[in-house]
């Protein structure tokens, strides 16, 4: 059996939407390079739905492919079911992770819900602060 | 395929096949029996023993065979710390890099109130005698300090080291098995008391090493059992490895100069390659080191990334970054020469053997700039670099 699924590798070799938008409506980076991951997300926003969306990954393979397909994931989705993507649903659309790369799913879901906070704080739009927890489950945090 | 990955574990040579083959089929009994099928065994065995004696410059007597270089790790510290703590002495010395096998004793050694005392490495990944002589105390049982490092390489002066512990009067141990069959070991000269080697380092089987043990250097029984190597190690003899073994120790030992001048041609080339990757860095002395041993640090990419997508071109290699070690930290050798966490994460480490080629180094050095540019212009961690919005390590 092959250490990842052959639709991480997929995701991993030929990841989606990967780049940078210039003039993104909110931004999200989560993690850091001591831990050795850091996921970078940009949004555009129109009407409250994700137009497009572009990601910067430094990681592993797992990290990379969970970024892409979190990408895949809330691409041309409202606001309110992007804020509903979590870990799991990113690791299921792998088709699995393996169980010390789990985190690479969590970091995904953290970096789509900071990318959805920007936006909201540029815009002026009232949330509740306990769906944006500063810092999620980076166990490995050094710093 | 390119295989540049012989520091974890090497094909077998077709001495080492033939052998075993031959073993397989004519020479299965048990080397314990009486009748002249063991007898057979026995022979076998003994003088595999002896040709392995031979290739470090110690006496059959002073060979246990073991399950490998963990075991003989083990075995060697447990029986020197057993030996100490009879005389009051309770004092052990290593260094920050050793491989876990020895490192993981030794803290199992803490817990049973034994006090271990690691060196640093200094940046190129060296210990040297004079940091041991300063170290030993009156109560110092052991130094055991590795022939070569396995991840980046640096050979350590295990002669100087070897002196000033056998002038105090402190046992010696050396974990050689990166070294064995590709540097020259003389146990005798270089005042070696035990010394771990491992046979599927150097074109042997899987599941078969050595403990040598001086004369006088009593060993402690990790296995219990039967009388099988003097009674220090029981367990029906794995003939059919050992046999192996020696053929390849021999063969590698035999051909050591050629080998070396081949291979580390091959890994200058290498080294002075992928040195033109900006932000890079070679680990590890660079000249002091293993024939086959070239490790780097790219700063800005992940090891593990960098491994998938060299696999992707039929290159094998391994890295130091925490996702490929199954662990949260990057390895322990990069922090222990100083590398920070960022930067080991970005290991890759090639080690190479005398079947590897010059065009498998042109493709190497084709395929690793090309996917650490790739993996750098996706990476956070790089465009801020490049944008100074944080600063280059490297």
């Amino acid at each position: 059996m092959a250490f990842y699924s052959e639709k991480v590798m997929n995701h991993f070799r030929n990841p989606r939407n990967v780049g940078v938008i210039e003039d993104a409506d909110g931004v999200g980076e989560v993690g850091n390079a001591v831990c050795g991951d850091i996921m970078k997300i940009y949004l555009k926003i129109d009407d409250g739905i994700v137009s497009d969306v572009k990601f910067e990954t430094f990681g592993c393979g797992s990290a990379i492919a969970s970024s892409s397909m979190a990408t895949e994931l809330i691409r041309g989705k409202p606001l309110s079911e992007v804020l509903q993507l979590t870990n799991k649903a990113v690791a299921k659309a792998l088709d699995g992770l393996p169980a010390h790369k789990l985190h690479c799913s969590v970091l995904a879901e953290e970096a789509v819900r900071a990318a959805v906070k920007d936006y909201y704080d540029r815009q002026g739009i009232a949330y509740d602060p306990k769906d944006f927890p500063d810092c999620g489950s980076c166990e490995g945090c050094h710093e | 395929m390119i295989y540049a990955d012989n520091a974890a574990t090497t094909k077998m040579s077709g001495a080492a096949i033939n052998a075993m083959t031959a073993c397989m089929q004519d020479i299965w009994g048990n080397p314990s029996s009486l009748y002249g099928l063991g007898q057979r065994a026995k022979e076998a065995l003994e003088d595999a023993r002896e040709r392995i004696a031979v290739c470090i410059a110690a006496s059959p007597k002073e060979i246990t065979f073991t399950s490998g270089g963990s075991e003989a790790d083990n075995q060697a510290i447990r029986s020197a710390a057993l030996l100490g703590a009879r005389k009051g002495k309770r004092h052990i010395i290593s260094a920050a890099f050793e491989h876990h096998a020895v490192l993981h004793t030794l803290k199992k050694l803490e817990g049973e109130g034994f006090e271990v005392e690691l060196l640093p490495v200094g940046p190129l990944g060296t210990v040297t005698a004079d940091q041991v002589a300063e170290a030993i105390r009156e109560d110092t049982a052991l130094v055991t300090i590795m022939y070569a490092n396995n991840e980046i390489g640096s050979v350590q002066p295990a002669s100087e080291i070897g002196a000033v512990c056998r002038e105090r009067g402190v046992l010696f141990h050396t974990d050689a098995v990166q070294a064995a069959g590709h540097l020259p070991i003389d146990v005798r000269a270089q005042n070696i008391d035990m010394l771990s080697l491992s046979a599927h380092k150097f074109h042997g089987p899987k599941g078969i090493g050595v403990l040598y043990a001086r004369q006088r250097v009593p060993l402690t029984n990790l296995i219990e059992g039967g009388a099988q190597e003097r009674g220090k190690r029981a367990g029906t003899e794995n003939v059919l490895a050992i046999v192996g073994m020696a053929a390849a120790l021999e063969e590698s030992c035999s051909h050591m100069a050629e080998n070396a001048a081949k291979v580390s041609a091959l890994r200058d080339k290498l080294i002075s390659g992928l040195s033109q990757i900006p932000h890079s860095a070679l680990n590890g002395d660079p000249t002091n080191r293993l024939p086959g041993n070239v490790n780097f640090c790219f700063e800005g990419v992940e090891g593990e990334s960098l491994l998938l997508l060299l696999d992707d071109r039929g290159i094998c290699a391994s890295s130091g970054s925490a996702c490929t070690s199954g662990s949260l930290d990057p390895s322990h050798v990069l922090l222990a020469i100083g590398r920070p966490h960022e930067v080991a994460h970005g290991s890759l480490r090639l080690s190479l053997c005398e079947e590897n080629t010059e065009d498998e180094i042109d493709a190497i050095l084709k395929a690793v700039p090309e996917i650490v540019a790739y993996l750098r212009n996706m990476s956070p961690l790089w465009k801020d670099k490049v944008s100074g919005k944080r600063t280059f390590i490297l």
